[in-house]
């Protein structure tokens, strides 16, 4: 306790001094907790633009053979049917969501009254949204009764309706498609914006009759809720046996049916996170080492700027176990306050960088692991505590009449 | 109280040697009050360190009150620094970012004593003193004559057996060296034992007995017959 209070009064009457080695914790500190928050702000984003892109997805698209099989010759188209369709749906457990899609052949005319336009049309399955992220603006999606029922229903993106309605609302109006008149149910947005907003969806089954389409579809598409790599990669290969039985076609003839997965995606993002991760380590373990050399400096100043009142104290009794005593706890309690202050700056700072700005693609939610800051703070304190002992004990042991000759 | 038997002490600079104390003998009973002179360089400050402890000897023996000082770890040392020996400098040696009680308490914290009662203990010193209404000044608040009896106080408060002082008036200017002097005798008057060193004979002629050092040993001893009862009665 009077130990303490003796400190207290050291560090209380040498401001300048007490200043100066807190003040260059205190920033290590603060520096680290900034740069790790920053750190995980990047990689927050970097995470949400990979969650918005590719989600764990897979394309299967029909192809032509590009190997003989079973004697049937090279360039033999493979088209996908809604029997694919079904099949998949009901042998795949892992699937989440899936929908088919038609393209009408030949070129297409969408208009409303005498306004028209050059849009994609698409047909699909209720699911679709689900696969694409579209945000539905106005009124529902495709659903299930539009299927069963033939429903002669359209959803337009909002680069469609700006082109062809302009100020009217086009719910409830008929657009025709090629001539066939389609009553728009919905309005959507596209999370992707551009190209995807210049899409009209049409029921797939509605489409494949009105159309002309016997059942043939040119895509599947469906996520899945493998949570690993290596899962996605079976699922994959399975897909791809399955439907080489199915279509009769050599199951390493990748051209014949293309399947592809956000495998490459996921590939660049790893890649990405592991780089910002080393980033952080590296910054991170630079920034304490300078803290650390920073200390062991000033406590080698000070406890030099101090020889003559360590002589002072020895020649009134002073033991060297006093001296080395003194100046560690003054170093540890000090390093520890400032070390404190830098946490709680550092982090207050992220808390309110992190609320005021807004979110963009690239940076998110800085924050910071407390654990890894606490324990970097802790590291500095006893990396001052040691790097005082050298000097402590080396000037806790000069003879006292070396020690009080100091000027 | 000191016995010194042919105490040498050389320094060693570079590769030559300088030997300053050349079997220094030396008696100092208890009670007494004793200048020590000699020219510069002679070893004064020297021979005063090895009776502090501040510094050791080469050969031969030094007893402080009966015990023998030789080879002590610095823990031992500390302690009978702390509570046998008080010191007063040229320099007064103040810590500057304590005030007057709390550099007359230190030597009290390294015996253990509470904050509350050693600042009682040094209330009473410094009163001793005079300087009641500057216990919470700061050193630079303080005259040469106040700093150097704060250090008087600080060197009393453990009641030690030696009183040691290098040239305690060298800074000073001659009333305040008076003062100085004065304070030292009535503390001897107490029974205290005081050693001086000065180069003054006018400080040397205020105490019981001149010991001079010349030539690395004392030079034949001056007894002066307690001109100092005389002057005060
Ligand atoms: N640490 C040291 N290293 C080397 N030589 C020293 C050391 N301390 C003192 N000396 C030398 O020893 C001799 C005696 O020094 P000391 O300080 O004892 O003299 P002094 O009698 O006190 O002189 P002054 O009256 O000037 O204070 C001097 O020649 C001095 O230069
Ligand atoms: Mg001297």
């Amino acid at each position: 306790m009077d130990k303490w209070q003796e400190i207290f009064d050291t560090i209380s009457k040498n401001k300048l001094r007490t200043f100066l080695t807190g003040f260059s914790v205190a920033w290590g500190i603060f520096m680290l907790i900034i740069l790790l928050g920053s750190g995980t702000g990047l990689q927050n984003g970097a995470e949400n633009q990979f969650r918005i892109a590719a989600v764990n997805s897979i394309f299967i698209t029909g192809g032509a053979t590009s190997m003989p099989y079973n004697g049937m010759p090279v360039g033999r188209r493979i088209e996908l049917e809604n029997e694919d369709y079904a099949l998949l749906r009901a042998s795949y457990p892992q699937i989440e969501w899936m929908s088919s899609r038609f393209f009408i052949r030949g070129s297409i005319n969408i208009s409303y009254k005498n306004k028209f336009g050059d849009f994609e049309v698409r047909s699909v399955h209720p699911e679709h949204y689900l696969i694409e992220n579209a945000i539905i603006h106005e009124g529902r999606f495709i659903n299930q009764t539009d299927l069963e029922e033939y429903k002669k229903v359209a959803v337009i993106g909002t680069a469609v309706q700006e082109s062809i309605f302009g100020d009217e609302d086009p719910m409830g109006k008929y657009i025709k498609v090629n001539g066939i008149a389609f009553l728009v149910v919905g309005i959507f947005e596209d999370e992707e914006g551009g190209y995807e907003n210049r899409m009209v969806y049409l029921p797939i089954t509605t489409a494949q009759r009105a159309f002309n389409g016997k059942g043939k579809i040119r895509q599947i598409l469906l996520t899945h809720n493998s949570s690993s790599v290596e899962q996605s990669v079976m699922l994959t290969a399975n897909l791809r046996n399955y439907l080489a039985r199915r279509h009769n076609y050599d199951p390493s003839d990748l051209r014949a049916i293309r399947i592809s997965n956000n495998l490459e995606d996921y590939k660049r993002f790893s890649d990405l996170m592991g780089n910002i991760r080393l980033f952080i380590w590296i910054i991170g373990i630079g920034t304490i080492i300078a803290g650390i050399v920073g200390v062991s400096n000033i406590m080698m100043i000070v406890v030099k700027e101090r020889t003559k009142e360590i002589g002072i104290r020895k020649a009134l009794g002073a033991t060297p176990y006093n001296i080395v005593g003194l100046i560690m706890l003054e170093s540890i309690f000090i390093t520890s306050i400032a070390g404190y202050i830098g946490l709680v700056l550092g982090v207050g700072l992220l808390e309110l960088v992190g609320g005021a700005i807004p979110r963009t693609e690239f940076f998110e939610n800085p924050e910071v692991n407390l654990a890894v800051a606490i324990s970097a703070t802790m590291l500095l304190v006893t990396a001052g505590a040691i790097a005082g002992l050298f000097p402590a004990s080396k000037a806790a042991s000069i003879p006292p009449v070396v020690a009080l000759r100091d000027e | 109280m000191i016995k010194l038997n042919a105490i040498n002490k050389s320094y060693s600079i570079g590769k030559n040697s300088l030997h300053v104390l050349k079997g220094v003998n030396l008696d100092i009973k208890d009670g007494e009050f004793v200048s020590i002179m000699g020219s510069s360089g002679s070893g004064k400050s020297t021979l005063l360190n090895i009776l502090g402890i501040l510094d050791e000897y080469d050969s031969g023996e030094y007893y402080l009150g009966g015990t023998l000082i030789k080879n002590l770890n610095q823990s031992k040392a500390a302690e009978y620094r702390n509570r046998f020996i008080g010191f007063v400098f040229q320099s007064f040696n103040l810590l500057s970012f304590k005030n007057a009680v709390e550099n007359v308490a230190l030597p009290l914290y390294y015996q253990g004593i509470k904050r509350k009662e050693r600042n009682r203990i040094a209330m009473e010193y410094l009163d001793r003193v005079g300087l009641t209404d500057w216990a919470h000044h700061m050193p630079s608040e303080l005259s040469g004559g106040q700093k150097q009896r704060v250090a008087i106080a600080r060197a009393l408060i453990t009641n030690p057996k030696i009183i040691l002082a290098d040239e305690p008036t060298g800074a000073l200017d001659s009333v305040t060296s008076q003062e100085v002097m004065q304070l030292f005798k009535q503390v001897h008057a107490k029974g205290m034992t005081l050693i001086v060193v000065t180069h003054e004979n006018e400080i040397a002629n205020m105490t019981e007995r001149i010991i001079r050092i010349k030539d690395g040993v004392i030079d034949t001893p001056s007894e002066k017959t307690n001109m100092l009862t005389g002057t005060e009665a």
